[in-house]
């Protein structure tokens, strides 16, 4: 193997660690979903069912954010 | 020979024609054959749950009254009294994304939904449908009230209708590539730690040690179904409730 390809290998997955820098800011967004989440339900515990499925939306929207990084992550490695 | 193992993720995504020479003739892949049995699973669910009609239901009558009531009580919620319309629409899409979902993570399988050609064909159908909606409800006045509400700023028009028009344009995009993303990365994410397990029982340098430490990603690949199966149903959930809001904001414009 030479070392252009060698290099090739390396900086690709050099690119695929840089893509997935994204998924701090989901990190972050996923827990302030959640921390309001439960603030909202400690404040009124009646209204939990409909806090709920609120917050399952936020957290799925806000994942998607994070599996695009994670996808680009991957096609950058394996093609 | 596993030494050399390679991780070939993608290949799984790979489609094949399936029923001999006559599917090949008309390119019925997997894929298809997969979104079939997707199709009568769900109809057999409906027609074999409601066949006995009990007061007081049976798990099957059970199982079938209850996924109507979530999608029929999720349009009401969200379209208000009109989304009883477009209920259909949303339990097919539903249903269909759902039960993809799922039939992808039995061994063997394929997930129709994770070709975004599937996806996007689906978001696109979304699309079009909320704009019938929104053309036919309120004629002309869709596009004055809808791309620059009334009672905002003259001024501000050149910025508020150009970021309207494309945020109304990037949901397809959005709607399509999240289910698509979200089931690739699922997959994909199964298929690297399946390789890790045989990767490492096969080391030459681990020797006997190998196939112990190979338990590791065999029990995250565990959980990681369990996860996915969470997944499954959220994407399919989030998919339906984003239908009901687009058909929500067509109704009654925002």
């Amino acid at each position: 193997m030479d070392a252009a390809i060698a290099n090739i290998i390396a900086f690709k997955a050099l690119g695929a660690g840089i893509a997935v820098i994204a998924l701090a800011g989901v990190g972050i967004g996923i827990g302030n979903i959640f921390s309001a989440l439960v603030t909202a339900v400690a404040r009124n515990p009646s209204a939990r069912d409909q806090v709920f499925g609120l917050g399952i939306l936020g957290f799925a929207l806000t994942e998607a954010v994070a599996l695009f990084a994670l996808l680009i992550a991957f096609l950058i490695l394996f093609t | 020979m596993a030494a050399e193992h390679t991780i070939d993720a993608l290949g799984q995504f790979k489609l094949t024609p399936v029923l001999g020479a006559l599917g090949e003739s008309v390119n019925f892949t997997q894929s298809n054959l997969w979104m079939v049995i997707a199709g009568a699973l769900t109809l057999a669910l409906l027609y074999f749950g409601m066949r006995p009609r009990a007061i007081v239901p049976g798990r099957l009558q059970a199982a079938a009254e209850m996924a109507y009531s979530f999608v029929y009580d999720m349009c009401i919620a969200q379209i208000g009294p009109e989304g009883k319309r477009y209920f259909p629409f949303v339990f097919t899409l539903f249903f269909f994304i759902l039960v993809g979902n799922l039939l992808g993570l039995v061994p063997y399988s394929f997930t129709y939904t994770s070709h975004i050609a599937v996806t996007a064909a689906l978001a696109l159908a979304v699309i079009i449908l909320v704009t019938l909606v929104a053309i036919f409800t309120h004629g002309t006045k869709f596009f004055t009230t809808y791309f620059f509400p009334p009672g905002a700023p003259k001024l501000l028009a050149p910025i508020i209708i150009p970021v309207e028009i494309i945020s109304y344009l990037s949901r397809p995009v959005s709607l399509s590539i999240r289910l698509f993303a979200n089931m690739v990365a699922g997959h994909v994410m199964f298929e690297v730690f399946a390789s890790f397990t045989v990767m490492l029982a096969g080391s030459a340098v681990l020797g006997h040690l190998g196939p112990v430490i190979a338990i590791g990603p065999v029990a995250l690949n565990v959980v990681l179904v369990g996860f996915e199966l969470l997944v499954a149903a959220l994407q399919a959930y989030v998919f339906a409730i984003l239908t009901c809001i687009y058909l929500h904001d067509a109704v009654h414009l925002h």
